[in-house]
Protein backbone atom coordinates (compact mmCIF):
# COMPACT_ATOMS: atom_id res chain seq x y z
CA UNK A 1 0.00 0.00 0.00
CA UNK A 2 2.38 2.98 -1.16
CA UNK A 3 0.71 6.53 -0.89
CA UNK A 4 2.20 9.62 -1.56
CA UNK A 5 2.65 12.18 1.36
CA UNK A 6 3.21 16.22 0.95
CA UNK A 7 5.48 17.41 3.46
CA UNK A 8 5.53 21.50 4.33
CA UNK A 9 8.85 23.49 4.55
CA UNK A 10 8.64 23.19 7.86
CA UNK A 11 9.24 19.38 7.88
CA UNK A 12 11.72 18.94 5.24
CA UNK A 13 14.98 18.92 7.32
CA UNK A 14 13.23 15.51 8.05
CA UNK A 15 13.44 14.16 4.47
CA UNK A 16 16.49 16.21 3.18
CA UNK A 17 14.54 18.74 1.38
CA UNK A 18 11.96 16.62 -0.37
CA UNK A 19 8.74 18.01 -0.39
CA UNK A 20 6.82 14.64 -1.40
CA UNK A 21 7.97 11.31 0.13
CA UNK A 22 6.55 7.75 -0.21
CA UNK A 23 5.24 5.61 2.50
CA UNK A 24 3.07 2.33 3.45
CA UNK A 25 0.85 1.22 5.17
CA UNK A 26 -3.03 0.51 5.69
CA UNK A 27 -3.90 3.22 8.45
CA UNK A 28 -2.42 6.92 9.11
CA UNK A 29 -0.49 5.34 12.06
CA UNK A 30 1.05 2.72 9.93
CA UNK A 31 2.28 5.50 7.35
CA UNK A 32 3.32 7.35 9.92
CA UNK A 33 5.26 4.80 11.44
CA UNK A 34 6.72 4.20 7.58
CA UNK A 35 7.80 7.68 7.95
CA UNK A 36 9.70 7.76 10.83
CA UNK A 37 11.92 4.83 9.61
CA UNK A 38 13.01 6.43 6.47
CA UNK A 39 12.77 10.32 7.90
CA UNK A 40 13.86 10.01 11.62
CA UNK A 41 11.97 12.75 14.06
CA UNK A 42 9.14 13.13 11.48
CA UNK A 43 6.84 11.12 14.12
CA UNK A 44 7.22 13.55 17.04
CA UNK A 45 6.56 16.61 15.06
CA UNK A 46 3.15 14.58 13.70
CA UNK A 47 2.25 12.82 16.92
CA UNK A 48 1.84 13.44 20.59
CA UNK A 49 0.62 11.16 23.26
CA UNK A 50 -1.07 8.80 20.93
CA UNK A 51 -2.89 11.18 18.89
CA UNK A 52 -2.02 13.62 16.11
CA UNK A 53 -0.64 17.11 17.16
CA UNK A 54 -3.08 19.83 17.13
CA UNK A 55 -0.38 22.08 15.40
CA UNK A 56 -0.05 19.88 12.07
CA UNK A 57 -3.60 19.38 9.87
CA UNK A 58 -3.28 15.68 7.90
CA UNK A 59 -5.58 15.13 5.21
CA UNK A 60 -6.01 11.84 2.71
CA UNK A 61 -6.86 12.94 -0.72
CA UNK A 62 -8.99 15.84 0.03
CA UNK A 63 -10.38 14.98 3.72
CA UNK A 64 -9.44 16.40 6.90
CA UNK A 65 -8.51 13.24 9.04
CA UNK A 66 -9.48 14.75 12.09
CA UNK A 67 -13.22 13.90 10.60
CA UNK A 68 -11.96 10.68 8.98
CA UNK A 69 -10.89 8.68 12.25
CA UNK A 70 -7.57 10.50 13.13
CA UNK A 71 -4.45 8.13 13.31
CA UNK A 72 -6.77 5.36 12.65
CA UNK A 73 -7.96 6.75 9.26
CA UNK A 74 -7.69 4.18 6.64
CA UNK A 75 -5.15 4.52 3.49
CA UNK A 76 -5.41 2.68 0.15
CA UNK A 77 -3.26 2.82 -2.84
CA UNK A 78 -2.21 5.86 -4.28
CA UNK A 79 -3.77 8.17 -1.83
CA UNK A 80 -2.39 11.00 -1.18
CA UNK A 81 -1.43 12.02 2.34
CA UNK A 82 -0.46 16.25 2.64
CA UNK A 83 0.80 17.91 6.21
CA UNK A 84 0.34 21.26 6.23
CA UNK A 85 0.82 23.40 9.55
CA UNK A 86 -2.15 24.00 11.27
CA UNK A 87 -2.77 28.29 10.99
CA UNK A 88 -3.87 29.29 14.87
CA UNK A 89 -2.88 31.76 17.34
CA UNK A 90 -4.85 33.84 19.78
CA UNK B 1 12.29 43.72 6.01
CA UNK B 2 8.60 43.35 4.84
CA UNK B 3 8.15 45.12 1.88
CA UNK B 4 4.11 45.51 1.08
CA UNK B 5 1.98 47.81 -1.57
CA UNK B 6 -0.74 50.29 0.54
CA UNK B 7 -3.63 48.73 -0.60
CA UNK B 8 -2.99 45.28 0.42
CA UNK B 9 -2.29 46.92 3.87
CA UNK B 10 -5.57 48.60 3.33
CA UNK B 11 -7.08 45.50 2.77
CA UNK B 12 -5.94 43.81 6.14
CA UNK B 13 -6.78 46.51 8.33
CA UNK B 14 -10.36 46.64 6.58
CA UNK B 15 -10.95 42.81 7.14
CA UNK B 16 -9.67 43.72 10.88
CA UNK B 17 -12.11 46.28 11.52
CA UNK B 18 -14.76 44.14 9.63
CA UNK B 19 -14.97 41.35 11.91
CA UNK B 20 -13.97 43.00 15.05
CA UNK B 21 -14.33 41.98 18.00
CA UNK B 22 -13.53 38.87 16.42
CA UNK B 23 -10.18 38.00 15.26
CA UNK B 24 -9.55 38.20 11.37
CA UNK B 25 -6.93 36.22 9.90
CA UNK B 26 -5.88 35.68 5.82
CA UNK B 27 -2.99 35.14 3.64
CA UNK B 28 -1.07 37.05 1.05
CA UNK B 29 0.24 34.70 -1.57
CA UNK B 30 3.22 35.79 -3.69
CA UNK B 31 5.40 34.21 -6.53
CA UNK B 32 7.97 31.67 -5.25
CA UNK B 33 10.95 33.32 -4.16
CA UNK B 34 10.36 36.90 -4.59
CA UNK B 35 8.81 37.50 -0.98
CA UNK B 36 6.37 39.60 -2.17
CA UNK B 37 3.53 39.60 -1.31
CA UNK B 38 0.61 39.83 -4.03
CA UNK B 39 -2.58 37.99 -3.72
CA UNK B 40 -4.98 38.79 -1.08
CA UNK B 41 -6.59 36.35 0.47
CA UNK B 42 -9.10 36.38 3.28
CA UNK B 43 -9.26 33.46 5.60
CA UNK B 44 -12.32 32.47 7.69
CA UNK B 45 -11.87 31.99 11.17
CA UNK B 46 -13.30 28.85 12.37
CA UNK B 47 -12.81 29.82 15.72
CA UNK B 48 -14.95 33.14 15.24
CA UNK B 49 -13.50 34.18 18.75
CA UNK B 50 -12.38 37.22 19.94
CA UNK B 51 -9.34 35.73 21.44
CA UNK B 52 -8.23 33.41 19.18
CA UNK B 53 -8.08 32.30 15.21
CA UNK B 54 -7.62 29.42 13.47
CA UNK B 55 -7.75 28.89 10.13
CA UNK B 56 -10.69 25.98 8.62
CA UNK B 57 -8.67 23.14 8.11
CA UNK B 58 -10.90 22.35 4.21
CA UNK B 59 -10.47 26.03 2.95
CA UNK B 60 -6.55 26.32 3.60
CA UNK B 61 -6.16 23.01 1.89
CA UNK B 62 -7.58 24.32 -1.34
CA UNK B 63 -5.71 27.71 -0.73
CA UNK B 64 -2.53 25.90 -0.36
CA UNK B 65 -3.13 23.71 -3.15
CA UNK B 66 -3.51 26.72 -5.40
CA UNK B 67 -0.67 28.27 -4.51
CA UNK B 68 1.03 25.38 -4.70
CA UNK B 69 -0.77 25.25 -8.59
CA UNK B 70 0.46 29.05 -8.86
CA UNK B 71 4.09 28.53 -7.94
CA UNK B 72 3.13 30.97 -4.84
CA UNK B 73 4.07 30.68 -1.20
CA UNK B 74 2.06 32.28 1.26
CA UNK B 75 4.83 35.39 1.80
CA UNK B 76 2.25 37.42 4.54
CA UNK B 77 0.24 35.51 6.99
CA UNK B 78 -1.75 38.09 8.89
CA UNK B 79 -4.23 37.83 12.23
CA UNK B 80 -5.96 40.79 14.25
CA UNK B 81 -5.70 40.95 18.16
CA UNK B 82 -8.84 43.22 18.90
CA UNK B 83 -7.61 43.60 22.55
CA UNK B 84 -4.15 43.86 22.98
CA UNK B 85 -1.46 45.03 21.52
CA UNK B 86 -0.03 43.95 17.60
CA UNK B 87 2.36 41.86 19.04
CA UNK B 88 2.67 37.88 18.95
CA UNK B 89 0.71 35.79 21.93
CA UNK B 90 2.28 32.61 23.18
CA UNK B 91 -0.53 30.64 20.94
CA UNK B 92 1.05 32.41 17.79
CA UNK B 93 4.28 31.25 18.89
CA UNK B 94 3.48 27.86 19.49
CA UNK B 95 1.89 27.51 16.15
CA UNK B 96 4.00 29.80 14.33
CA UNK B 97 4.84 26.84 11.15
CA UNK B 98 6.00 28.97 8.42
CA UNK B 99 9.59 29.72 8.59
CA UNK B 100 9.39 32.15 5.39
CA UNK B 101 6.63 34.01 6.11
CA UNK B 102 5.89 37.87 7.42
CA UNK B 103 3.26 36.80 10.29
CA UNK B 104 1.43 40.90 10.59
CA UNK B 105 -0.58 41.47 13.56
CA UNK B 106 -2.76 44.10 13.08
CA UNK B 107 -4.31 45.51 16.52
CA UNK B 108 -7.82 47.22 16.41
CA UNK B 109 -8.43 47.89 20.01
CA UNK B 110 -8.59 51.50 19.08
CA UNK B 111 -11.71 52.39 17.40
CA UNK B 112 -9.61 55.27 15.49
CA UNK B 113 -6.00 54.49 15.00
CA UNK B 114 -5.12 50.78 14.05
CA UNK B 115 -1.27 49.45 15.03
CA UNK B 116 0.47 47.14 12.03
CA UNK B 117 3.66 45.09 12.98
CA UNK B 118 5.15 42.59 11.55
CA UNK B 119 7.35 39.48 12.53
CA UNK B 120 9.55 36.45 11.33
CA UNK B 121 8.68 33.50 14.33
CA UNK B 122 11.03 30.58 13.77
CA UNK B 123 11.78 28.11 16.11
CA UNK B 124 10.10 29.95 18.47
CA UNK B 125 12.19 32.70 18.54
CA UNK B 126 9.88 36.31 17.79
CA UNK B 127 11.94 38.78 15.69
CA UNK B 128 10.02 41.95 14.61
CA UNK B 129 11.40 43.60 11.58
CA UNK B 130 10.58 47.11 9.62
CA UNK B 131 7.22 47.43 7.28
CA UNK B 132 8.55 49.25 4.03
CA UNK B 133 4.69 50.65 2.46
CA UNK B 134 4.92 51.69 -1.12
CA UNK B 135 2.42 52.86 -3.06
CA UNK B 136 0.22 50.75 -5.20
Amino acid sequence: MAVTVSIPTILRTHTGGEKSVSATGTTLAEVIDDLENNHGGLKARLVKEGALHRFVNVYVNDEDVRFAGGLDAAVKDGDNVTILPAVAGG
Amino acid sequence: MLVIRRDLVDAMVAHARRDHPDEACGVIAGPYGSDRPERFIEMENAERSPTFYRFDAGEQLKVWREMDANDEVPVVIYHSHTATEAYPSRTDIAFAGEPEAHYVLVSTRDPDEHELRSYRIVDGVVTEEPVKIVES
